[in-house]
């Protein structure tokens, strides 16, 4: 066997209320690429964080050996002294510094202070040839495409001197060419003797690369697959992933299901920036009165972009398709009119879109049904007291009074606010996207109420949810999106997370054929 | 956890406690900070001048010198509220003053028409730049900018470099003159009085009004101690003040325009859909979007609503020096943002008040005129009210952070 490179031993790492990570072991071998693979919120990038210093020595308890000597990381800069680099998801480069500019930021090739660019552009040149980028070490970044920007990325990594290298998600944003490039430089960076360790949703790509594959599940190291000695297969990786058992999360519902209420078809969406992708491809979907329709999927398929885009028309560009309700063809292309028409979409991003954090939970709560505590203009201030007091009440919102500012309360509350905002709209039909994303379990299993109750009053409620345990435990029938489409549609009884990996990941392998 | 589940009652019952009390106090220091501040600028140069800040005659030009700066401010509190800032104020105020002189003098138009030409072309200026801003998304420090440009060259051709005056008396009434006194009474303005006593009694039963609503629906309210108090300072200030502008000429037509002004944009910022929608945009333009306030729309409406201020503050102005100049308002609309600073607002947006701006317009008032008595020169004039801005907003800054 060859020698291993890092080791971590028994780390644990607790966020208030979570454990976010719970005695785990991983080891890295010299010279191999490790896939890191998991569900959303397993783990994968906190390891990772602890791994690179993002989250110091002292925040976390455990140990690490990088090539046999004990670590103490205090930031990034220490770990990328050792050769640790890690490239995030969201890419840090400035998208108006050219190629050259961004490799050597922060890493500057000067002499008091002045910046010998003759020596930037030569080793940029170097290191650009390096990574199969064919590119001028003058271009903007902003001028290039994502997939070039990975390079970029992992050119500036080389000039750091990497012993071993994290990619966080590199292809989540590439199309199959640009993806198939990273990878065999990936495997090409491995002949050289440089290490990596890959954390990937797409089966596919990891089964193809990776040496070893070490699976994470709720915080904990589930197993390590040796890609030499065992047999993988993509459904083997998916079993270890997804196969925890289902203890009673969820709240317990009767199902009456009427007629449909809400319907949208042929939809189609483009990006609001590059005019030319098309985002949401013919769409089509429906949901019932009184029927919980789930939204499955992983980062990036395009469910939140048809939420918004069918909510008033909040994202995309050439929007074309129809909306119906009770069957009539409602018109949804402002967010005033899909309000009007009984709309509500519960944003993903509560901090930045869902709440005015420098406002009281009150304001928050009336904001999108200000005309319902008005009498023409002038708002009746006690009756929205009364209204707010209400909704506390009933959606157990804990705060110190109805006037705190939201900004000051946890997760799990601020959700409620939002959600008691779009209650308080009195809508038909709910979209909520992410509703259970970072808040703890006890919250998770309230809001759930919430949405029984909701479905119980005969309102059409549909959730977007990247964790596939609460889309098969609050939901009826399950549609399951991928680039853009519609891949697979399943009720609740045939569902299954192996059946809905399975519908991406088929649904990939037909896109390739084509 | 257990922190956060306290309810209202738990937190009425803590007030009554030492806690509590310092806890009201921090919150009344914010609140009324710069009130108080305000009161002992005015006390300090009624020493330093040996009285003469609060003469009769001084307190009316005081009143008078500001008015346009207080009538501007309301506009501009609005605009900062939603996120954004105008520059363009002060030649928009020199361009109304002109293009109302052009009318009156060179075309020999009716006064009245003049006024309602000018609020009009007020309002289509705003429009003009609002428009850049909310609907094309330019941002409105460089569209008001290249507003202030356009605006003062505009002024100076309109003038062709000179100015024009004088104006008709009726419009000069609008800032010289004074409500009539209808007792006749040789040496107090009875009709001032009785107007100041009328109006302290409203505030007095709407405040006591809205007290006991607020107990009513179990919201916090200060303790009555601190509530007596602060009724009877307010009737205090306003019949004294009124006193003695009644021992010189009375109340100035002007200070009427600032009373309904405040009164009406108090109501529409705190008491309205449209307020509460303006505060929205600036406190979360993203997600007030999304809860379907129409955020361009209103924003649009913003710089209208100040475009229509500072045209009205541009006749105000001229009539003052019954002559309009191309130099009319220069740096005004820096004094009009600092104002509204200086009165708690944010520069991010989605905080302020109108009451805040109003103050901070007097605050800079009574120190222009403080100084401008003691003789102090216009250099040292301006860095200290540039000091005093600077403090003011620290303490501000200082304070939330604190809470």
């Amino acid at each position: 066997m060859s020698d291993i490179i890092l080791e971590m031993r028994n780390i644990t790492k607790t966020f208030p209320g979570v454990k976010a990570l719970d005695d785990v072991n991983f080891q890295v071998r010299q010279g191999e690429i490790h896939a890191l693979v998991g569900e959303n919120g397993a783990g994968k990038s906190t390891l990772m964080k602890v791994l690179s210093g993002v989250y110091p020595h002292g925040s976390y308890t455990g140990e690490i050996f990088y090539q046999g000597q004990a670590c103490r990381f205090k930031d990034i800069s220490d770990s990328e002294q050792l050769g640790i680099v890690i490239i995030h998801q969201e890419l840090a480069l400035v998208p108006l510094l050219s190629i050259a500019e961004n490799i050597f930021l922060g890493n500057e090739q000067q002499k008091f202070g002045i910046i010998n660019w003759y020596e930037a552009i030569t080793k940029t040149q170097a290191v650009l040839k390096k990574v199969g980028l064919n590119e001028s070490p003058n271009t903007l970044i902003t001028n290039i495409g994502v997939g070039k920007q990975q390079l970029v990325e992992i050119a500036k990594a080389l000039t750091k001197e990497v012993q071993l290298l994290i990619l966080d998600e590199p292809t989540a944003s590439l199309n199959e060419s640009d993806s198939d490039a990273l990878l065999n430089l990936l495997l090409e960076l491995k002949a050289q003797g440089i290490s990596s360790i890959l954390i990937s949703h797409k089966l596919n790509e990891v089964s193809k690369v990776a040496d070893s594959i070490t699976i994470l599940r709720d915080g904990a190291t589930i197993e390590t697959l040796d890609c030499q000695q065992d047999e993988i297969t993509e459904n083997r990786i998916i079993r270890g992933m997804v196969g925890r058992s289902l203890t009673n999360r969820y709240p317990p519902r009767e199902v009456e299901i009427q007629d449909t209420i809400f319907e949208v078809k042929n939809w189609n969406v483009f990006h609001p920036l590059h005019e030319d992708r098309q985002v949401i491809n013919n769409v089509n979907i429906h949901v019932k009165k009184g029927e919980v329709v789930g939204i499955a999927g992983l980062m990036g398929a395009g469910r939140t972009e048809l939420a918004m885009s069918v909510f008033g028309h909040s994202y995309g560009k050439h929007i074309s398709g129809q909306v119906y309700k009770h069957g009539q063809e409602i018109n949804v292309s402002s967010i005033g009119k899909a309000i009007a028409n009984g709309l509500a979409y519960v944003t993903e991003d509560r901090k930045s879109l869902g709440l005015i954090l420098i406002d009281s939970v009150k304001s928050n709560i009336t904001l999108a049904n200000l005309n319902g505590i008005a009498s023409r203009f002038r708002i009746n201030q006690p009756q929205e007291l009364a209204i707010a007091r209400e909704y506390r009440d009933k959606l157990n919102i804990k705060c110190s009074s109805i006037l705190q500012k939201t900004v000051n309360l946890s997760g799990g509350n601020q959700q409620k606010v939002v959600l008691s905002k779009w209650l308080f709209s009195s809508p038909e039909i709910l979209i909520l996207d992410e509703p259970t994303r970072g808040i703890d379990v006890g919250a998770k299993y309230e809001i759930y109420t919430i949405i029984n109750q909701l479905a119980a009053e005969g309102k059409g409620v549909i959730i977007i949810s990247s964790e596939l345990p609460e889309i098969l435990g609050v939901c009826d029938r399950i549609y399951v999106m991928n680039e853009g489409r519609i891949v697979g549609e399943m009720p609740k009884a045939e569902a299954s997370q192996e059946k809905i990996m399975e519908a991406i990941m088929q649904k990939k392998e037909v896109l390739h054929d084509e | 956890m257990s922190r956060m589940t306290t309810t209202p009652d738990q937190v009425m019952d803590q007030e009554s406690s030492l806690a509590g009390i310092t806890k009201i106090l921090r919150e009344n220091v914010r609140q009324y900070g710069m009130l108080v501040a305000l009161i002992a600028i005015m006390i300090f140069f009624q020493i330093m001048t040996d009285g003469i800040l609060m003469k009769p005659i001084n307190l009316t030009n005081l009143i008078l010198q500001n008015s346009y700066i207080v009538i501007m401010a309301i506009g501009m509190l609005l605009v900062i509220v939603a996120g954004h800032i105008d520059l363009s104020v002060g030649s928009v105020v020199a361009f109304v003053g002109a293009a109302a002189a052009v009318m009156m003098v060179n075309y020999e138009m009716n006064f009245l028409v003049t006024v309602i030409i000018s609020l009009a072309l007020g309002a289509l200026i705003g429009g003009a730049q609002g428009y850049w801003v909310a609907y094309l998304k330019i941002p409105s420090f460089i569209v008001t900018l290249a507003g202030m440009l356009v605006f003062r060259g505009l002024t100076l051709a309109l003038l062709q470099g000179q100015s024009i005056g004088p104006f008709p008396t009726a419009f000069q009434r609008i800032s010289t003159g004074f409500i009539p006194d209808i007792f006749g009474n040789e040496s107090i303005n009875l009709t001032t009085m009785l107007l100041a006593a009328i109006v302290s009694a409203a505030l007095v039963f709407m405040d006591i009004q809205s007290r006991r609503k607020q107990q009513q629906y179990r919201v916090e309210t200060s303790p009555l101690p601190i509530f007596i108090l602060k009724n009877v300072v307010l009737v205090g200030a306003i019949m004294y003040l009124s006193y003695l502008m009644a021992s010189f000429k009375g109340l100035p037509n002007v200070l009427i325009v600032l009373f309904v002004l405040i009164v009406a944009y108090t109501f529409v910022a705190t008491q309205t859909t449209l307020g509460r929608r303006i505060f929205a945009i600036g406190g979360n333009e993203k997600a007030a979007k999304l809860s379907g306030v129409k955020t361009e729309r209103l924003t649009f409406y913003t710089f209208v609503n100040l475009g229509v201020l500072a045209a009205l503050a541009g006749l105000v102005f001229a009539a003052r020096l019954n002559v309009a100049t191309p130099k009319a308002g220069e740096a005004l609309e820096l004094d009009v943002i600092a104002a509204c600073f200086i009165g708690g607002a944010s520069m991010s947006g989605g905080v302020g008040t109108v009451i805040g701006a109003v103050i901070g317009a007097f605050v800079m008032g009574v120190m222009n005129n403080g100084m401008s008595i003691l003789g102090i020169g216009i250099e040292w004039q301006q860095v200290i009210k540039g000091l005093v801005l600077l403090a003011a907003v620290f303490f501000d800054v200082y304070n939330k952070n604190k809470g």
